[in-house]
């Protein structure tokens, strides 16, 4: 085979493509100038979209991997643009997103020396990575980007970060570049234990009040026709984890709601009465589980999961079920026996029509009073026909984009789960529009969160993006505004916000907005937000003290639901 | 409440920078004290072999197990008790030699010990012994009490185990026909 010399630069983007990336989100800066350089030569094969920020362009790159189930891919400079994408790629990490972000490092010989942008970066990033690894030469670009690629988006997914020094991206080596298929030690994909299938079958066809509890791992697992297959065929009722929104459509007969502290009342309640729990690609996470020592202890537990060490980590289970849920739910399909569960599914009723009565009805349909964060999430997901891309910040506006937003397809809820990174809805709306630009996209976020990453309305205006931001302003933190209101005696220490003027500043950044301030003129106002694929900002000032009911407080347990005022 | 007790925790790696780092995390995120640490070639060339020793309960142990597992550098990591292990620790005393000198015969202590001499001269006497914690615990405390120790240093513990299965050469061996066939993903 004939190969060539190329620079370390050129090589890392020549393997990229290799590895079919077409989209990277970046920032240009001292130690990686050679690779923009080099960059600048493929502006027709490889869409650079330049942020504001390098945390904009992690948050970014997951947005876009998310939406697309692509790897997202992020090139930045050394040192403070690496600690700059530490949050991201922490968020990735927690989040189990695929993104791979090369930092550039100063060259080989200055290493260790404190040399101007120098910092230890795979040190930094070893606990927030599933693989950190640093290039010194320009013979090992294609093998490091082979395998960063693969381990990031194989398994269970996460963030891998290369760090490149300087030298090895101007020197040249010969372009030999393999895919990666295999890592001795790593076991992306455990061997599924027959007898693992067969005993989760046998409880499931013996038990009278099965529950399935859905996580991201269906929708990495591109699992969302087995799930459905699965929950259809021994009639299931199935509840979402808040990662695990939209894996199931929003009005499947099998959808029973939202888990955890602000999900619905009726799958937290049941989850103390079911006799099997069928967790589902979910890492049963405090927020979703509540205190543990009274976590579902009446039922068997079944666990699928792709990665052992979760198995057993919070909870103890009685059959584990390691391997791609892909691969795992339709074995276990073929072995259940159909049931019917009808008097179990419609025991849910009781608590659905409690929560609608005392928290739902008011929050989303209020007929008089200031605004509600609900009323606005629910009219906007009318107003797109559940189909849109709904991303979110971190907080109030968070819980109601995802309690009040209805999805009709899979991946259609972006937001910061494990990490909760206030700031993550600008930049990640940026990048579903970059990677779903065909789908509407509504970003939901709080003034807080807003004013995090507002500088990436310029990346917005340069690129164009029709995102819909939808601000829902209360001059408040709002979550942690709650938190004071029950828990600390009402003692607002330092969460309500002087705001600036947001509509200027997004007129700033040439992008249209409106303020509403009276509920007669919201229809109106989605109406034009929505009319058109441009980039948009509403801001809705709704009640200041707002609370997201119902609410499991941290550490009770699942039965402890607060539903406020009834 | 689940007891805490003494694990060796054996961790095969590929020979790469960072690795020690990237286990050693694993721990301080648990709050988790490493007891002895011993790093070495194993017997399969390119392939490190890490020996840890901490407290914990097997709860804990588990899961920081199957954590450091899961790091993608790491080939294989297992935990084993006291029980299951043939395990030693090495140590070595600096005397002064005239202390030494003064306690008269020092016969019954080599031979009680089994102590090895390493070097000796005018000023001090090197003294070496192996085996479990306790045993060269002891010898430090009975010198200390008598005739003083100037410099004392204990390796970190190394182990084998007694169990008849190999478990990182079986792995290995079913990676490598995982690698001749690989499967595309």
């Amino acid at each position: 085979m004939s190969t060539k010399k190329m620079s370390g630069s050129q090589i890392l983007i020549e393997s990229m493509i290799k590895e079919g990336i077409d989209t990277i989100f970046g920032y240009p800066g001292g130690a990686i100038m050679p690779a923009f350089d080099a960059l600048f030569d493929y502006r027709d094969k490889i869409n650079h979209v330049l942020t504001r920020h390098e945390q904009g362009a992690t948050h970014a790159a997951e947005g876009y991997a998310l939406v697309s189930g692509k790897t997202g891919v992020c090139l930045i400079t050394s040192g403070p643009a690496a600690t700059n994408a530490v949050t991201g790629i922490s968020n990735a990490m927690l989040d189990s997103t695929p993104i791979v972000v090369i930092s550039g490092q100063v060259g080989s010989n200055l290493l260790g020396t404190d040399a101007f942008q120098e910092i230890d970066v795979v040190g930094i990033m070893h606990p927030i990575t599933k693989w950190a690894y640093q290039i010194r030469r320009a013979e090992d670009v294609a093998w490091a980007v082979a395998r960063a690629f693969y381990i990031a988006k194989t398994g269970r997914p996460g963030p891998v970060v290369l760090d490149f020094t300087k030298n090895a991206q101007t020197e040249e080596a010969e372009f030999n570049y393999k895919p990666c298929t295999f890592i001795r030690g790593y076991i992306p994909e455990p061997d599924v234990k027959q007898e693992r299938i067969a005993e989760a079958a046998k409880l499931i066809n013996v038990a009278k009040k099965p529950l399935a509890l859905v996580g991201q791992g269906v929708i990495l697992a591109r699992a969302e026709e087995e799930l459905k297959a699965f929950l259809e065929k021994a009639n299931i009722p199935a509840a979402w984890t808040l990662l695990g929104a939209s894996a199931m459509p929003s009005d499947f007969k099998l959808n029973m709601g939202f888990l955890g502290m602000h999900g619905n009342m009726a799958p937290n309640m049941k989850t103390n009465e079911c006799d099997v729990l069928i967790a589902i690609g979910m890492r049963f996470d405090d927020r979703v589980t509540g205190n543990l020592d009274t976590y579902a202890k009446q039922a068997k537990i079944i666990h699928l999961d792709i990665d052992r060490a979760e198995i057993n980590k919070n909870v103890q289970v009685d059959v584990p079920v390691l391997g791609d849920a892909k691969e795992t739910l339709p074995l276990i399909t073929e072995l259940l026996h159909e049931a019917d569960h009808q008097e179990w599914i419609d025991s849910f009723k009781v608590y659905d029509d409690k929560e609608y009565n005392v928290v739902i009805r008011k929050e989303i349909m209020p007929e008089n009073g200031e605004m509600t964060m609900g009323e606005v999430v629910h009219k906007v997901s009318e107003a797109t026909n559940h189909q849109a891309i709904v991303v979110t910040d971190v907080g109030q506006n968070q819980m109601m984009a995802a309690r009040y937003s209805k999805h009709s397809q899979t991946r259609s809820l972006i937001t910061s789960g494990g990490l909760g990174t206030m700031g993550f809805g600008i930049p990640a709306a940026v990048g579903a529009k970059v990677g779903a630009p065909d789908r509407t996209v509504c970003l939901f976020c709080g003034d807080g969160g807003f004013q995090m990453t507002i500088q990436e309305l310029g990346t917005i205006m340069q690129e164009k993006l029709g995102i819909k931001i939808i601000l829902l302003n209360n001059d408040f933190l709002g979550m942690v505004r709650q938190w004071q209101e029950m828990f600390f005696d009402e003692r607002y220490s330092f969460t309500e916000i002087d705001n600036p003027d947001f509509i200027a500043i997004a007129k700033a950044y040439n992008i249209d907005g409106t303020l509403v301030t009276k509920r007669e003129d919201l229809d109106a106002a989605i109406r034009d937000m929505l009319k058109d694929d441009k980039p948009y900002l509403l801001v809705v000032n709704v009640e200041k003290k707002g609370m997201v009911y119902p609410m499991i407080p941290a550490g009770a347990s699942v039965t402890d639901v607060l539903l406020g005022d009834e | 409440m689940e007891k805490t007790k003494l694990y060796t925790i054996t961790v095969f790696s590929e020979n790469t920078v960072g690795l020690l780092n990237q286990i050693t995390i694993i721990f301080t995120r648990r709050a988790i004290n490493i007891e002895t640490l011993s790093v070495s070639p194993s017997a399969i060339k390119g392939i490190h072999k890490f020996t840890i020793t901490a407290f914990a309960t097997q709860s804990v142990i588990e899961k920081i197990v199957k954590q450091i597992d899961k790091r993608v550098d790491i080939l294989k990591s297992y935990y084993n008790t006291d029980e299951d292990l043939i395990h030693q620790e090495i140590a070595l005393y600096k005397i002064a030699t005239e202390k030494l000198m003064a306690m008269g015969s020092i016969e019954s202590l080599i031979r009680q010990y089994n102590i090895k001499i390493l070097d000796m001269n005018d000023t001090f006497v090197v003294f070496l012994k192996s085996g479990h914690y306790a045993e060269t615990q002891q010898l430090f405390e009975e010198l200390s009490n008598t005739i003083g120790v100037l410099q004392f240093v204990r390796s970190g513990r190394i182990a084998i185990t007694k169990a008849k299965v190999e478990r990182l050469s079986d792995m290995l061996d079913a990676m490598r026909k995982i690698d001749e066939n690989p499967v595309d993903n």
